[in-house]
């Protein structure tokens, strides 16, 4: 949820770069997107040969190395565009991704200290800065139990750069940003007013041709109900149908969603690479999970089976693997 | 914003540790006590933590992280050190947590609580440095004493100059998971007593023991009498992946970080240090009756003395409690005939005590109190030097011997 908006901003926002390099970029990203991430490399490094100074396509060469796990190169990337344009904070937030995965929380905090500096409304770098903090603090508690967790923390570590980095070059659903109208962060930064239309995703834009855009909406909304703790909402999501996780009874499975969901004081769901399967008045919904609240973060791959009941899309089983 | 998680986080953090926290506390006097330690003391880990405790009570963050941060960096393996920097991280993160609440064993949450509380209690104490009520008497060439507080969780360490008692240091320590009053074998308790602690055991020891380890004499002749059985209650040190271990976590042993046990190991290479372990400690100068006992006590060793070598029997077997036992079945039948037998037939008795020291012996049934000395006997018939020990109990309001035997 979080690097797409900046991703976005710089591809649209830089509008004195020719605009053949952004058809080019654009090229490139969809290159990337469709799994060719080398000969998005590839393209985008003759591409900067010939355009050395074009610092959207540093940015972008660092997005895809980052995500193909070449994370020294990719800081190096971010390291120049940084030194190009100091008072752009999104490569100082994605350096700052970076430094945490590699456990270098201090440098972290700085980059996005310097990001915040320049942008103190950028909710972006608020949001990873706690992160960091929040990954320390969870370091902490470790080794406060002598949890030796270096297995499952790398997990953890990698599955958490693939939540700030996956579905980067494609929109993402953003759980519960629009119940906070409070957040004035979720505009973008100043400098880059002109990308302001494309800061708004656009509707998940699931894999299959077919894919009936109801069924994402109401995925969508069934996100959005749980990031925003209607616990109402939420249920509404479930069809009358519904297969409970273990076959307990649907009241008492209601009554433990409401409980877990209203318990946290605050929830943020956020849903990547959602792919659609339709099958008639039937659906097969799969897609990256991740969830933080009541100091738990946490990353699954879900499935949901719906099914149209009456033009509305509702969920009859879900299926999460970690 | 920030302003309330800080409430949040130190609210729940003091009623979690339900300490008795209140502005004094925070502005006055537990900072000057924080002042008599260096970086060289190996308590100067414990009040780096309960200093960085007290900046999150007044809500200073960041200077709570920075001094934990120093902390952690002296003492790696400090758990609860790792928890508290979670906790402040959590409220950096905004997501501030009730204390420990990182944690998800409430298990475990206890341990942490209650090992917070002992620590910060200590600093919360206004007059750490009294002497114990039971250290009544050491001998010269007795220079250290230990009295430990299973309640308080605590060791102190006292230097004996030339029968004037100083506090040295006192130190966090783990008891037995199910607390104090030993009775039998892996009951987990760790017994209440006076006991003496053997030099530091030479052979290897697995790591679990750390630093090394100092069996203490558990049970004693009192312990063996009442029925109390079990044994190997050390004082030992903790494994190297770990600081400290919780407040009540051991089988029955005396559990130090290996820090705090190194810097003590000089008051126990004698090999004959007291160790006094009760539950409930006082002070000397808190009660005129237990300074009444004590004086009490060293006049009827005298009068016992003299009513030895006057051999006047009646008087001196009047000294024994009803309940007298020693060595080898012996009740006071048994040693009553044996030294009327022994006292018609000797003449020109001389009896000198040399070396006394005295406790109080820690006892809930009834006012206890052991002494041990050098005796020098001589007689027509005999000439004996020995160190002897007794146990005394208060009974109808008069000190009697309960054992004797050889120390």
């Amino acid at each position: 949820m979080l690097t797409p908006r900046i991703f976005a901003l710089l591809l649209l926002g830089m509008s004195y770069l020719p605009v053949a390099h952004a058809d080019n970029l654009k090229e490139i990203v969809q290159l990337a997107n469709s799994g060719q991430a080398t000969q998005a490399l590839e393209r985008l490094d003759t591409h900067i040969r010939a355009n050395p100074k074009d610092a959207q396509a540093i940015f972008t060469r660092g997005v895809i190395l980052a995500e193909v796990g070449k994370r020294d190169e990719a800081i190096k990337s971010f390291v120049s565009v940084t030194e190009m344009h100091p008072n752009l904070p999104e490569p100082y937030n994605n350096l700052a991704v970076l430094y945490a995965d590699q456990g270098q929380y201090d440098k972290a905090k700085k980059a996005l200290e310097t990001a915040i500096k320049t942008h103190p409304s950028y909710a972006t770098a608020h949001e990873n800065l706690g992160d960091v903090y929040a990954r320390q603090a969870s370091e902490a508690y470790d080794k406060a139990l002598q949890l030796d967790n270096s297995n499952s923390r790398a997990q953890n570590k990698l599955s958490m750069i693939k939540g700030l980095f996956n579905g980067s070059y494609k929109p993402v659903i953003v759980g519960n940003k629009e119940q906070k109208p409070a957040e004035p962060a979720a505009k973008p930064a100043e400098t880059a007013k002109p990308a302001e239309p494309a800061a708004t995703p656009t509707p998940a834009a699931p894999a299959a041709d077919s894919a009936d855009p109801a069924v994402v909406a109401a995925v969508n909304a069934w996100a959005a109900a749980w990031a925003s703790q209607n616990v109402d909402g939420y249920l509404a999501s479930y069809a009358s149908s519904f297969k409970t996780p273990k076959g307990e009874a649907r009241s008492d499975w209601e009554n433990l969603r409401r409980e877990r969901i209203s318990k946290p004081a605050k929830i943020s769901v956020d849903l990547s690479n959602i792919k659609v399967k339709m099958d008639g008045d039937k659906a097969r919904v799969s897609f990256q999970q991740s969830y933080r609240g009541g100091g738990l973060a946490q990353r699954t791959s879900k499935t949901l089976f719906m099914v149209n009941s009456g033009g509305k899309w509702l969920i009859e089983q879900e299926i999460a693997d970690n | 914003m920030m302003h309330r998680l800080r409430l949040t986080l130190t609210l729940m953090l003091v009623a979690a540790a339900a300490l008795p926290w209140n502005a004094t506390a925070v502005d006055g006097r537990p900072f000057s006590s924080f002042a008599s330690f260096n970086k060289f003391s190996p308590n100067y880990t414990e009040n780096l933590l309960v200093r960085s405790l007290f900046d999150i009570g007044q809500g200073k963050l960041q200077p709570a992280l920075n001094t934990i941060n120093e902390l952690l960096k002296l003492a790696p393996n400090f758990q609860l050190a790792h928890l508290v920097r979670g906790d402040l991280l959590m409220a950096y993160a905004k997501q501030p947590q009730a204390f420990a609440s990182g944690v998800s064993s409430p298990e475990r949450t206890k341990d942490f609580r209650e090992e917070a509380r002992v620590r910060i209690e200590r600093y919360l104490d206004e007059r750490p440095q009294r002497i114990p009520e039971p250290l009544w008497q050491l001998h010269d060439s007795q220079k250290y004493a230990i009295v430990i507080d299973t309640n308080r969780s605590r060791l102190f360490l006292y230097s004996n100059e030339r029968g004037k008692l100083r506090y040295l240091a006192d130190f966090y320590v783990t008891v037995g998971k199910n607390g104090a009053e030993k009775q039998t074998e892996g009951d987990k308790r760790t017994p209440v007593g006076v006991y003496y602690a053997s030099s530091k055991l030479i052979q290897k020891l697995p790591d679990f023991y750390g630093y090394g380890a100092y069996p203490l004499n558990y049970p004693n002749e009192w312990d063996v009498r009442q029925g109390k059985n079990g044994s190997g209650i050390w004082l030992h040190g903790t494994p190297s992946n770990t600081y400290s271990r919780p407040p009540r976590a051991s089988d029955g042993c005396v559990v130090m970080t290996n820090p705090d046990l190194k810097a003590i190991a000089p008051a126990l290479s004698s090999g004959n240090t007291p160790v006094i372990i009760t539950d409930n400690l006082t002070w000397q100068g808190d009660s005129d009756n237990a300074e009444l006992q004590r004086e009490a006590l060293m006049q009827t060793l005298e009068t016992w003395r003299k009513d030895w070598q006057s051999q006047d029997t009646d008087r001196y077997l009047s000294h024994y409690a009803s309940e007298f036992f020693s060595s080898g079945n012996t009740d006071l039948n048994a040693w009553k005939a044996h030294k009327q037998r022994i006292q018609s037939r000797s003449d020109n008795v001389q009896v000198k005590l040399g070396n006394v020291d005295m406790y109080r012996y820690p006892s809930k049934s009834k006012a206890m109190a052991i002494v041990s000395f050098d005796q020098d006997y001589k007689s027509n018939l005999l000439s004996n030097k020995m160190r002897k020990r007794q146990y005394w109990v208060l009974e109808n309001k008069r000190w009697k011997i309960l054992y004797e035997g050889p120390a």
